[in-house]
């Protein structure tokens, strides 16, 4: 052949050349073969690969055929008329979820053999897995489902009787194993092992006997042991809290954040029919990679608790507590406070609220003129993986919008004593409960004027003169600053139970009755009021944060 | 065990040189007084690399089963490496039908240590493993004991004989597990986990083996050939046997023969007739060889009728079909390789025709179904599913599908596992089915009671009673 020789085409610096399914292209160097071949080719089935934990290769579902560049006598590639280097393809599948991509490698993520393989492994995972989907959670996310479907077959031709295994196996305080469903890609046991730093799971037994199993005595308890009942590709691990509560494909998904402290997880919230049966955890690089604590997770019960409050309450000249309307019930505090003089009005306000809800209190406090207002600390043990030092998840936001000082709750005891001392009268506690920040519980029952937005029956509540019943952060949008000064947003899975109010109107409804209202309908026209106020965020827009938030450190701290 | 035979004169004895020799004792003063470890003085006295030059001439192929070039496997091991080096003994010994390794170490023991120390001298490793499996207390007792003679006598520890060389050997002795044999599964159960194969790439042993270090594993024959090596020279190590099928064979022959045994020849010195007829006696009285499986139970079965047409290189270079039947197969790496199996680990079990092929290959599919370590599917499923296949057969209940499936099975499993063991577990499958059709076919006869509906309901009979019709 006497072709003009061909210029090697030279990929630019931190990107290699490489053909998919016929198609040279560019990827940057240190992107996995499975990643780069699903990206530009088609996708490539996976069960042990996850791009979070180390890969095994166990599973041999992406088996795709590999070839290296064709070498001359010289040690060169031997180049095409094309300019890239002819394949010489390895005669064996190999797997993609190990190997980093290289120059002139080429990749087929289709062919005769490929699918013939897939349809293999497929048919190996399906002959002891019991065919129980009728009954098994997992249905509707499962792998094994989609695969089947996908790439399977749809005969059997296993007519054996199916290894017997444990069913139900006690995992630990929130997981449960059914060891026959289990296809051993090992996910859960590299997860505990190199995220949760907990080796806490294992394989026992050898080949199609194999069993998954914690170590005898010691149950899969560490915090973020749910994890891998979302990383399980099948329904082996399944959630104590979620299991045949609901059908997946029923539930509703809301992108939103974990409100259980300053990390700020992003989740997706599963609910139906005005009810939440779980939460998950939602990749945010920047935030929580694709996992959240187990007790952030399972913290939104209490929501649905059957002592939540949802009636408005105010107390009648004769002392009695009568039931009102949300709008009475405001009106009545505006009057109550009215009664007093400004230095004896106290705030005690939440970095639970949203930055929303902080503005309006923010709002409140200087309407009222009042001096002495703080938020709860709520500091803790952080664990160096995702529970933050901060239990409370906005407590920037309070600083931000000026209802706490750079020191935020170092006014708490000083406003618990001047009540205990009879200096103050009049208590505002927005989603707190003054009986945990050192008021007495008689004080607190005697004082002329309790103003409490609460979600639970708390001594505060109880001893309201005026009671509103607020919302969750399941039922409220509204936006967040975490612990490290990222702007993130929270949706509204579930509405507000009948009789409760959203927190943010609740406020704005009492400060016009107190007069110094102005008339915000929506909670994007408020987001936007705010903004002016608040200079670090400027130009931004509830729907400008997006599902993945906005770093605002650097604006934070100038 | 039966009296040990006189080497068979055709036999020329090296590695065995001293297995059940009249007189000989296991411990380092018979040994000395054979002239033991005076290849470890020559050795000490020579370059690592011109150590490395004589075993890549030599063309040592290493004999655990793979018969990959021991001096190429050396090689990998970069000189400059900053990295502690490793290397393994893989005393593992535990492919069915295989018995060479355990002799060495029971009764020549430090014959094992002075190829290893010459080894380790040459690839630079200042810190070695015996891996010996757990079914071998007493081999594993042996060898203690061997190394503490050593020691004494200066061949291990500090300053070797004065050569400024440090080494020290340890005995890990295995829990019980076929899939310790295979080397990355070996080094995982060193380091104190579950012996799963890694895959390689990445994890190929001499770049990141134990501890992520490199790592030679090396099988015992092959450490005691180094001995051998240093002894005449590569070059003249290499005169024995054919072109790169090097130096002696051990042969471990094993079932319907009438002298079964453990035998050395020169690589590629005799064919599979003199084996089975000269050497071991032929068949049992008033029977007739069928199955033979050359190099341990994974190779592929060989019928013992069968007349291999084969392409074969003339002098002039061109190639021409030749008949070969199986009497006249040599018995080597590549002869056996070319006849569509392979010269494995050296196990040569022979069956004659009182044997069922369903029945024996149903014995090798449970050996592998138990022994599958479980990491990846194909393996970990097939396995058992072929066994259970050939149980069925074997119970009378065979259905007429029952060979496509074992055979479609077996081809779902051999090429796409981590480790050998899909092939090993697959190719008997493969090569039984395909080499017995008849008897298999014979088998796939459905027995099944008129009133089940699939073989697992006659399997499990209490259920069966429940079906509804």
């Amino acid at each position: 052949m006497n072709s003009p020789a061909a210029e090697p085409v030279a990929a630019p610096p931190g990107m290699v050349n490489i053909q998919v399914d016929g198609t040279w292209v560019q990827v940057p160097k240190g992107t996995r073969a499975i990643e780069a071949v699903s990206k530009h080719g088609s996708f490539v089935p996976r069960y042990c690969y996850h791009p979070k934990l180390s890969s095994p290769g166990n599973c041999r579902m992406c088996l795709i055929e590999m070839g290296s560049p064709k070498m001359g006598p010289d040690r060169k590639p031997i180049l095409g008329p094309d300019g890239f280097p002819e394949t010489a393809w390895i005669p064996r599948p190999q797997i993609s979820c190990a190997t980093d991509v290289a120059e002139g490698m080429a990749y087929r993520s289709h062919s005769p053999l490929i699918d013939e393989c897939r349809k293999g492994v497929m048919e190996f995972l399906l002959i002891n897995h019991p065919l129980d989907c009728t009954i098994c959670d997992q249905a509707g996310e499962c792998h094994l489902q989609e695969y089947s479907v996908e790439f399977g077959q749809a005969d059997s031709r296993f007519l054996e009787e199916k290894v017997k295994k444990p069913k139900k196996v006690d995992l630990g305080p929130r997981i449960v194993l059914d060891d026959e469903r289990c296809i051993m890609c090992s996910r859960c046991i590299r997860f505990t092992q190199e995220i949760a730093h907990d080796d806490a799971l294992g394989f026992t037994q050898r080949g199609s006997h194999t069993v998954l199993t914690a170590y005898p005595g010691r149950p899969f308890a560490n915090n973020y042991s749910l994890n891998t009942v979302d990383l399980c590709p099948v329904g082996a691990l399944t959630s104590k809290d979620f299991r045949f509560k609901m059908r997946v494909w029923f539930l509703k998904q809301t992108s939103s954040i974990c409100t259980s402290c300053g990390t700020g997880c992003n989740t997706t919230i599963g609910s139906r029919e005005n009810a939440v049966y779980r939460q998950t955890p939602r990749e945010n690089n920047e935030v929580n990679s694709e996992w959240m604590c187990d007790y952030g997770r399972l913290n939104f019960h209490f929501l649905q608790d059957e002592k939540r409050l949802t009636q408005p309450l105010a107390r009648q000249a004769d002392g009695t507590r009568k039931p009102v309307p949300m709008k009475r019930a405001v009106e009545e505090a505006a009057a109550q406070l009215r009664q007093f003089k400004p230095d004896e009005i106290a705030v005690i306000a939440s970095a639970r609220m949203t930055n929303e809800e902080l503005y309006l209190a923010g709002k409140l406090i200087r309407t009222l003129g009042v001096t002495m207002f703080d938020v709860v600390p709520r500091p803790q043990q952080p664990d160096g993986i995702l529970v933050s030092a901060d239990g409370n998840p906005n407590t920037l936001g309070a600083r931000l919008m000026k209802v706490s000082s750079d020191d935020p709750g170092r006014y708490i005891p000083i406003i618990a004593r001047k009540v205990n001392d009879g200096g103050i009268k009049a208590l505002i506690c927005l989603g707190e409960d003054a009986a945990a920040c050192g008021v007495n519980l008689d004080v607190l029952a005697a004082l002329p004027c309790v103003i409490a937005l609460a979600i639970l029956p708390t001594a505060t509540a109880r001893a309201a003169t005026v009671l509103l019943p607020g919302a969750g952060f399941t039922e409220k949008r509204g936006s967040m600053i975490n612990a490290k000064g990222r702007l993130q947003r929270l949706n509204r899975a579930v509405e507000i139970p009948e009789g409760a109010g959203d927190d943010w109107e609740i406020l704005r409804d009492l400060i016009a009755a107190l007069g110094g209202g102005n008339g915000i309908y929506t909670i994007e026209e408020l987001f936007k009021q705010l903004t002016v106020d608040a200079p670090p965020l400027a130009g931004l827009s509830l729907s400008k944060i997006g599902d993945l938030g906005i770093d605002l450190k650097d604006q934070l701290s100038s | 065990m039966s009296t040990p035979q006189p080497p068979h004169p055709r036999e020329r004895r090296v590695i065995f040189k001293n297995i059940d020799r009249p007189g000989w004792t296991n411990d380092i003063g018979a040994y000395l007084a054979d002239g033991g470890y005076a290849e470890l003085k020559k050795g000490l006295a020579m370059n690592r690399a011109d150590i490395i030059n004589e075993v890549k001439t030599s063309q040592l192929r290493g004999r655990g089963g793979a018969g990959f070039g021991c001096g190429m496997k050396w090689g990998f091991i970069r000189a400059d490496e900053k990295k502690p080096i490793y290397l393994i003994c893989n005393a593992d010994e535990s492919e069915p039908g295989t018995f060479k390794d355990r002799y060495i170490l029971h009764q020549d023991p430090h014959q094992l240590l002075e190829g290893m120390i010459l080894s380790c001298f040459a690839v630079n490793a200042r810190l070695a493993y015996i891996y010996i499996r757990g079914e071998f207390p007493q081999g594993a007792k042996i060898v203690e004991r061997a190394l503490a003679e050593a020691r004494q006598h200066g061949f291990l520890g500090k300053n070797i004989l004065g050569s400024g060389f440090d080494l020290e050997i340890y005995v890990h002795r295995g829990a019980g597990a076929y899939i310790c044999g295979e080397e990355t599964g070996l080094i995982e159960s060193l380091e104190g986990k579950r012996a799963y194969p890694r895959i390689k790439p990445p994890y190929f042993p001499a770049v990141l083996g134990l501890y992520q270090c490199p790592t030679i594993v090396n099988n015992v024959e092959t450490l005691c050939n180094v001995k051998h090596i240093i002894r005449m020279g590569g070059a003249e190590f290499a005169k024995i046997g054919r072109p790169n099928n090097t130096g002696t064979r051990l042969l471990c022959v094993s079932g319907d023969v009438k002298r079964p045994g453990y035998f050395e020849f020169d690589c590629g010195s005799i064919t599979m007739g003199e084996l089975l007829y000269d050497i071991c006696g032929g068949p049992k009285e008033g029977r007739k060889f069928k199955a033979i499986i050359p190099g341990g139970s994974s190779a592929k079965v060989m019928r013992a009728d069968e007349v291999y047409k084969l392409k074969v290189k003339q002098p002039d270079g061109s190639m021409a079909d030749t008949q070969i039947p199986f009497n006249d197969v040599i018995i080597d790496f590549d002869s056996l390789a070319a006849v569509g199996t392979m010269a494995g680990s050296g196990g040569v079990i022979v069956m004659d025709d009182t044997r069922d092929m369903v029945w024996a290959l149903n014995n090798i599919n449970a050996f592998y179904a138990h022994e599958s370590c479980g990491q990846c599917t194909p393996c970990r499923e097939g396995s058992l599913w072929m066994q259970k296949i050939t149980d069925r057969m074997v119970a009378g209940i065979g259905v007429e599908q029952d060979p496509k499936t074992l055979v479609t099975v077996a081809n779902n499993i051999a090429g796409r596992t981590i480790c050998a063991l899909g092939e090993a577990c697959a190719w008997p499958t493969q090569s039984f089915v395909d080499k017995f059709p008849e008897e298999f076919a014979a088998h796939a006869k459905s027995h099944l009671p008129h009133n089940a509906r699939t073989a697992a309901d006659v399997l499990a009979p209490d259920r069966a009673a429940t079906l509804s019709h």
